[in-house]
């Protein structure tokens, strides 16, 4: 009983000031631009030079040239490390030397591959960016939406469908109406987890979750049946969809940087201004950061987490469209290597803001595109590569760690009001 | 700042500074170091004079092509340790690679967007041929082969109609050596209940299994028995059982629990590694048997060599050897190779452990019915 009161002034406090910030941007935010730029990069450095143990620890090739020499060791420990940085760097931003042979040669092909690495960085940092809104909006909202992975699926779907069945339409049309479908599909896949939290209190972590399942299951049982392939003999792959479908690709191959890119920027704007510009994005916050107080001010809780989750999904539909319409151009099973799960991380990283969603998908998609060369270059393993992401990404996620490895001094305020109510949004 | 944590940064950033100054220079030291002498030898040999002529044919790059023939997979979502085609397949490249002193690459994909990026990753990265695998891939595969007409490329387990000029596609008759199978579990089977699952109904799932009924049926038309398969319908294949999954062990486990309650001893999954699952059960009921697919099982999950009848091998390694040793000796030409009993593309695997199963009378039968079915006298479905 004595703690209540203390929520419901904390509560207020957080109203008041929400209504009188007019923007995003604390006070604060010049002070600790330092930090801001220091934390993400000494986390890298530091992910990559524990990344560089774990490729010399796992290399043959290293522990044979100890057993000749300890010299011999450390050379072939730096060479290799080298070898495989070097290939992440050239893999995910571009070759110097590669760019100026290609712009010097003069030829197309060649000038292209020579920037492909960057753009394709691009391309798969796209449904990150996507996903990683739809996480961030939910829990701005408070609303945890695991189920971000089963909308993508539904989303794809729909989007798919809407690809190759429809015909005669012209790509003005086309294009953006299977790119809606997709969302459309997605917004009702996180509706549903909405109105349940909403009207019956279910949890949405374990009604998204179980989403999840059923999207697996019945995308599934849709490629194999209703929306498999022509001739393809029940192969759980969709027909192709048609070229007026398709999101343009700006160049030929190897390049396949698109449209898709650019929506999805424009969609990250379109997420900040509503959150932070309109009154319904107030509050969505409000909510959000204490569903009691919003409910003392006098908003209906249930309608804006119904929303939220339908707003949520209806992102999360979007990377799955994006995905098809875009750059697979059918459907088949291994649709997502865990982009709605990858995206809660980033979500957090990103802050759950829109600016540093779309910044931690780059870096995502930065990773993981010179991840393919790495592996092509230094036969490192894909599991390898995965455990070297994963630690960067956990030294970026927590910087308390990089904090106190590195003595920084730690912000004064942060926006950490975001992270708890996320998980405590659950117990109203 | 404390002094201590100014030193941390300062060794970090004169560290990145190193790496970053050592970035340009490398290339030069590492990587090309095995192209370049190519290029370099002809100029200090010859007079300088050539040195012009000599820079053209640097971008031919004839040399390095002999000195490290360079086969490169790409596996689909299974990865490369799959028990099934994406593992056969390398290892068919890894023969080569002992055999024919060649060098050889994957990548493991972990999304259907990642088969494009692999497959030009290889592209740029020069590869002489490259393997993909299985059906999923097949657009892609395609769409890479038309974008790079002076490529070669081979696929495991999916032909194209009309074939295409620059891709292998390799397809296998796998009925033929699961008749076999089927033929040989009914004649070990003590309850007269064999059981078969698949992975997903496809064709190349589904063949494995119509061959198995097929072989059992055979059997109890010769011998005059009733052996009963359970998990797969001749006369209507999507009654069949089927995990839909093909990498969930715990579901390889379930179906291979209940064809057992259904009293089936000998069990023939074809999901990949799923199929696992269901050796792991088996194994511990300790009173029925395993048929493995795609590779020797007794090889490959030796853990389940005691419980491990035989194998319906799909030899993908032999196929992708030939298709390797052809544009070697530059006979590659696009189309379909179809494997089967006769050209070596399939077996039947040793019975290893279990060969005292097996008498000398059905060995021979089984030789017979392999030549029968060779010379067609023995007619599939």
């Amino acid at each position: 009983m004595k703690r209540e009161p203390n929520k419901f002034e904390e509560a207020g406090q957080v109203l008041l000031q929400e209504i009188n910030e007019t923007g995003d941007e604390p006070t604060t935010q010049k002070r600790s631009l330092w930090s801001a730029i220091a934390i993400p990069v000494l986390a890298i450095l530091t992910g990559l030079i524990i990344g560089a143990v774990l490729v010399a620890a796992t290399s043959t090739s290293v522990y044979e040239a100890f057993e000749h020499s300890f010299g011999e060791g450390l050379r072939t420990i730096f060479i290799e490390v080298f070898t495989a940085y070097k290939a992440l760097f050239t893999g995910s931003i571009g070759d110097p030397a590669k760019i100026s042979n290609a712009l010097g040669s003069g030829d197309d092909r060649l000038i292209r591959a020579a920037f492909n690495p960057f753009l394709e960085s691009l391309v798969q940092a796209t449904p990150y960016i996507f996903a990683g809104l739809a996480v961030a909006l939910g829990f701005r909202s408070g609303l945890f939406n695991i189920g971000v992975e089963g909308q993508l699926f539904i989303g794809a779907a729909c989007a798919t469908y809407v690809g190759y069945a429809i015909t005669g339409l012209p790509f003005i049309i086309h294009m953006p109406l299977a790119f809606l479908a997709g969302a459309l599909g997605g917004a009702l896949w996180g509706f549903i987890p909405g109105l349940l939290k909403a009207t019956t209190g279910g949890h949405e972590v374990i009604n998204t979750i179980m989403m999840n399942y059923i999207a697996f299951r019945l995308t599934e049982w849709l490629l194999s049946g209703a929306m498999t392939r022509p001739g393809s003999g029940g192969m759980p792959i969709s027909p192709l969809i048609q070229e007026s479908a398709q999101i343009p690709q700006f160049f030929q191959s190897p390049i396949r940087f698109h449209l898709g890119f650019f929506i999805a920027l424009g969609v990250a704007w379109l997420v900040w201004w509503l959150l932070f510009k309109t009154k319904w994005g107030l509050n969505l916050r409000t909510v959000g950061a204490n569903p009691r107080a919003a409910k003392y001010a006098g908003l209906s809780i249930g309608k804006s987490y119904a929303i939220a989750m339908a707003i949520s999904g209806a992102l999360a539909g979007m990377a799955g469209g994006v995905q098809i319409l875009a750059v697979n151009r059918s459907m088949a099973l291994g649709l997502s290597s865990g982009y709605g799960f990858d995206s809660i991380a980033l979500a957090l990283i990103g802050n759950n803001h829109p600016l540093g969603v779309v910044l931690t998908s780059i870096l995502f998609g930065t990773l993981r595109n010179g991840a393919t060369r790495m592996m092509v270059v230094s036969k490192i393993p894909v599991d390898i590569v995965d455990v070297m992401q994963a630690i960067i990404l956990m030294f970026v996620a927590a910087p308390a760690i990089i904090r106190s490895l590195y003595r920084l001094r730690k912000p004064k305020q942060e926006e950490e009001t975001a992270f708890v109510s996320g998980w405590g949004g659950g117990q109203s | 700042m404390s002094k201590k944590s100014l030193f941390i940064f300062a060794f970090l950033m004169i560290g990145s500074l190193i790496l970053a100054a050592c970035a340009p220079a490398a290339p030069k030291a590492e990587e090309p170091a095995v192209e370049e002498p190519a290029v370099e030898e002809p100029v200090v040999e010859e007079p300088v004079a050539e040195e012009p002529v000599v820079e053209e044919p640097v971008v031919e790059e004839p040399v390095v092509e002999e000195s490290k023939f360079l086969v490169c997979q790409i596996t689909d979502t299974g990865g490369i340790d799959d028990k099934s085609f994406n593992q056969t397949a390398w290892k068919g490249i890894e023969d080569a690679i002992t055999d024919l002193g060649i060098e050889g690459k994957y990548l493991e994909s972990q999304e259907v967007a990642d088969y494009e990026k692999y497959l030009n990753a290889f592209i740029e990265e020069g590869c002489d041929l490259i393997v993909t695998v299985g059906f999923l891939i097949g657009d892609a595969t395609a769409a890479a082969a038309e974008a790079n007409p002076d490529n070669n490329f081979s696929i495991v387990d999916f032909a194209y109609d009309p074939p295409v000029d620059n891709i292998v596609g390799q397809i296998f008759q796998t009925d033929e050596s699961a008749f076999l199978a089927g033929y040989a579990a009914a004649a070990v089977t003590k309850t007269g209940i064999v059981g078969t699952f698949g992975g997903l109904p496809i064709p190349t799932v589904t063949i494995f299994m119509k061959g198995f009924v097929e072989g059992v049926n055979y059997y109890n038309e010769v011998k005059g028995t009733d052996v009963v398969v359970l998990g797969y319908d001749l006369e209507d294949e999507t009654k069949g059982l089927f995990s839909m999954d093909f990498d969930d062990q715990q579901k390889g486990r379930e179906l291979a629990v209940s064809l057992m309650d259904e009293g089936a001893d000998v069990i023939m999954p074809v999901a990949g590694p799923v199929g696992l699952g269901a050796a792991a059960a088996i194994q511990e009921r300790g009173n029925a048997y395993l048929i493995g697919v795609d590779s020797d099982w007794y090889l490959t999950a030796p853990e389940y060599g005691a419980i491990t009848l035989t194998s319906v091998m799909k030899m993908m390694d032999a196929t992708t050897f030939q298709v390797i040793e052809s544009v070697l000796d530059g006979t590659f030409t696009g189309g379909n190779i179809v494997g089967t009993l006769a050209n070596g593309g399939l077996e039947l695997a040793p019975f290893h452990d279990l060969s005292d199963l097996i008498s000398a009378e059905l060995q021979a039968e089984l030789d017979q019915i392999q030549e029968d079915i060779i010379a067609g006298k023995i007619v599939l479905q």
